[in-house]
């Protein structure tokens, strides 16, 4: 590839991505949850670990370890079927009458694609930050902010959601509950 | 502070007909006064002591509305402060755990050793000159501190009783969550990571569901039909809870409840965990063991439970305990701790974290329900009018009886069976005599059984 043709694929692959996060905050903010869902891969992880604030010489322990401590999710797409499921009975008190959401996403970042240098990757790390305002019943509104790191992989030419981390930029929770998704 | 008028207590919290006042839930005034009367003198959970193991590691926790500092000092002892510098007030610790040698306070820099002594002050000896007396300026320890089973407690009341006094007959309940599943006392740990979240509601909202609110199932219908249980139906297994007899257990003296389950004396274990067969094999061979342990007493299990005033034990699926932080009369922030074995094997503790996490919490499906119940309850009960029109605790009024016995086995407390009725408000209306009591009482003469 000349320098213009790989300049040109990595803006092309910037536009797809960013395409696809938009895509998909269209589908949770339209509550098309089973589209939403059939964007995650079946062997997907979802996952938001818990912040703590800790001293300089033990930052390592600002989040909850992967696999060992308590989260504020650590789901597989069973768990977030499920999830869904419950909203979608219409009893799922925490959410009657509908939150109204907004999810924005920016700062999208491409840290990696793989294989390194194809003008077609199979796999890529994204990092982007998110707002989500949820607002319900009357004067009920929370606003959270912070990253999100996606590995997208491309299934049947279509991208898919392979893991999630998401990082909210809170240690106490301050809204009541997380009945929406991020 | 001021008492409250004679009988007015009473009035609002007639425990004996049933019916509550929505004042106690929504008034500025016994706010105030619950803080000074329950949270100053009763004993609090902190903390678990397998999240501070090494001599100096801390943790930040809170009693009632106070920051406090959970530390281990360099000897090993386990200590509860104040987290509050005693020269300006600054908190001397902000961060959630760690370890250090001493708290040094950003403000004007006082340090405190990790027994709470006061090490440090700057320009001592030239502006002080012989002045102050350092003795005298340590952190403001708790009055007493009780290790029990690995949970820490502690209270601001140099007249209360001791733990063991302050637990009473309660134990037998408590136990179902902290002694280890096959029966050997103690050997359980905290998972890493508390659930830390606020909730728009006074903190008796969620203390007297947990204290034995059978009755809520409407609650979770939602999470029922979808299925998270550990064995892929309901939210929990219920084989086991629907052979059992359903007994209601309140110390009304105490202040302290359980939902608990008494197995048929001569039932087999129903099976359960059934999604994970490695889990389904370990709880088996525990109960086995617990029963060859514990005899006839391996028939008793524990669901939700409150501890007098603000902790909530539940002793299985999920294995949790729960403290509900007063943060003023219409806010409660919840700090919620998950429990396993700690020797149990890797594979059993990861299967019961995902499932402990996708049912409590603010991201748990079942839990959610609940805090908005909680939340809009409360704020409906705020109006001038609404405050005028008490609640409702009148089921299963005179049922309960203290001489409760099943094939022999005997147990400890009021106790109201509800096995044919479902559900009673019996723990309910023993929490608030004990509120009641709480808030009545002068000093901790008078407030124990004798």
């Amino acid at each position: 590839m000349s320098a213009d043709t790989a300049a040109l694929a990595r803006l092309l692959l910037q536009r797809e991505v960013e395409e696809f996060l938009y895509n998909e905050a269209e589908l949770l903010d339209k509550r098309r949850f089973d589209e939403w869902l059939a964007l995650f891969t079946d062997d997907a992880r979802y996952w938001m670990p818990m912040r703590r604030n800790v001293p300089p010489d033990d930052r390592e322990r600002e989040f909850t370890r992967d696999g060992a401590d308590v989260n504020w999710f650590d789901e597989g797409k069973d768990t977030l079927g499920r999830r869904v499921a419950q909203i979608q009975t219409g009893i799922h008190w925490a959410e009657e009458p509908p939150s109204r959401i907004c999810h924005m996403v920016s700062n999208v970042q491409v840290l990696r694609a793989s294989p390194s240098g194809s003008a077609a990757p199979s796999e890529v790390a994204v990092r982007c930050r998110f707002l989500v305002y949820r607002n319900r019943v009357e004067t009920e509104t929370d606003v959270l902010v912070g990253k999100r790191e996606d590995v997208l992989r491309r299934v049947d030419g279509a991208w898919k959601i392979a893991r999630r981390m998401v990082v909210l930029d809170q240690s106490v929770l301050l809204a009541k509950n997380l009945t929406f998704f991020i | 502070m001021a008492s409250p008028e004679p009988g007015a207590l009473k009035s609002l919290v007639d425990v004996e007909r049933g019916i509550i006042s929505r004042e106690i839930f929504v008034s500025d005034e016994i706010y105030r006064q619950e803080l000074e009367r329950v949270f100053a003198r009763a004993w609090l959970f902190i903390g678990h002591e397998s999240q501070i193991p090494k001599p100096g590691d801390y943790l930040t926790s809170s009693m009632g509305e106070e920051s406090v500092i959970l530390c281990r000092d360099r000897a090993g002892r386990i200590r509860v402060f104040l987290n509050s510098c005693r020269h300006r007030g600054m908190k001397v610790c902000r961060y959630d755990e760690g370890n250090t040698v001493e708290f040094q306070c950003p403000y004007h820099g006082w340090s405190y050793g990790t027994d709470g002594a006061l090490v440090g002050v700057p320009f001592a000896r030239d502006a002080y000159g012989a002045q102050l007396d350092r003795s005298q300026w340590g952190l403001v320890e708790v009055a007493r501190m009780e290790n029990y089973k690995g949970t820490i407690w502690a209270t601001w009341d140099q007249s209360a009783p001791s733990f063991s006094e302050y637990v009473g007959g309660y134990k037998l309940y408590l136990d179902l969550l902290l002694d280890s599943w096959d029966g050997r006392e103690g050997g359980t740990e905290a998972i890493g990571g508390i659930h830390k979240w606020l909730i728009p509601c006074n903190w008796k909202f969620p203390a007297e569901n947990f204290s034995g609110d059978r009755y809520h199932g409407v609650s979770h219908r939602s999470v029922d039909m979808v299925g998270i249980g550990p064995s892929g139906k309901g939210r929990r297994d219920m084989q086991e809870r629907n052979e059992a007899r359903w007994l209601d257990v309140s110390f009304p003296e105490l202040g302290h409840s359980m939902i608990a389950f008494l197995r048929k004396h001569d039932s087999p274990l129903a099976p359960a965990y059934q999604d994970a067969p490695i889990v389904a094999d370990y709880f088996r061979r525990c109960e086995e063991e617990r029963r060859r342990r514990r005899g006839e007493y391996w028939r008793l299990f524990g669901g939700p439970g409150t501890m007098f005033p603000n902790v909530s034990p539940l002793a299985r699926q999920p294995r949790t305990l729960a403290v509900w932080h007063p943060r003023g009369p219409h806010q409660t922030e919840v700090w919620r701790w998950y429990f396993v074995d700690a020797d149990a094997p890797t594979e059993v503790k990861d299967f019961l974290r995902h499932y402990y996490i996708r049912y409590s919490g603010p991201s748990g499906m079942t839990e959610q329900d609940d805090m908005e119940n909680w939340n809009y309850a409360h704020k409906a009960s705020r109006g001038t009018i609404a405050r005028q029109y008490p609640y409702n605790y009148e089921m299963g009024l005179g049922r309960a009886t203290r001489a409760f016995e099943d094939h022999g086995l005997k147990l400890p407390g009021a106790i109201s069976d509800v096995t044919q009725a479902n559900a009673s408000e019996h723990n309910q209306r023993g929490f608030y005599t004990r509120w009641r009591q709480f808030m009545e009482a002068e000093s901790w003469t008078g407030l124990m059984p004798s």
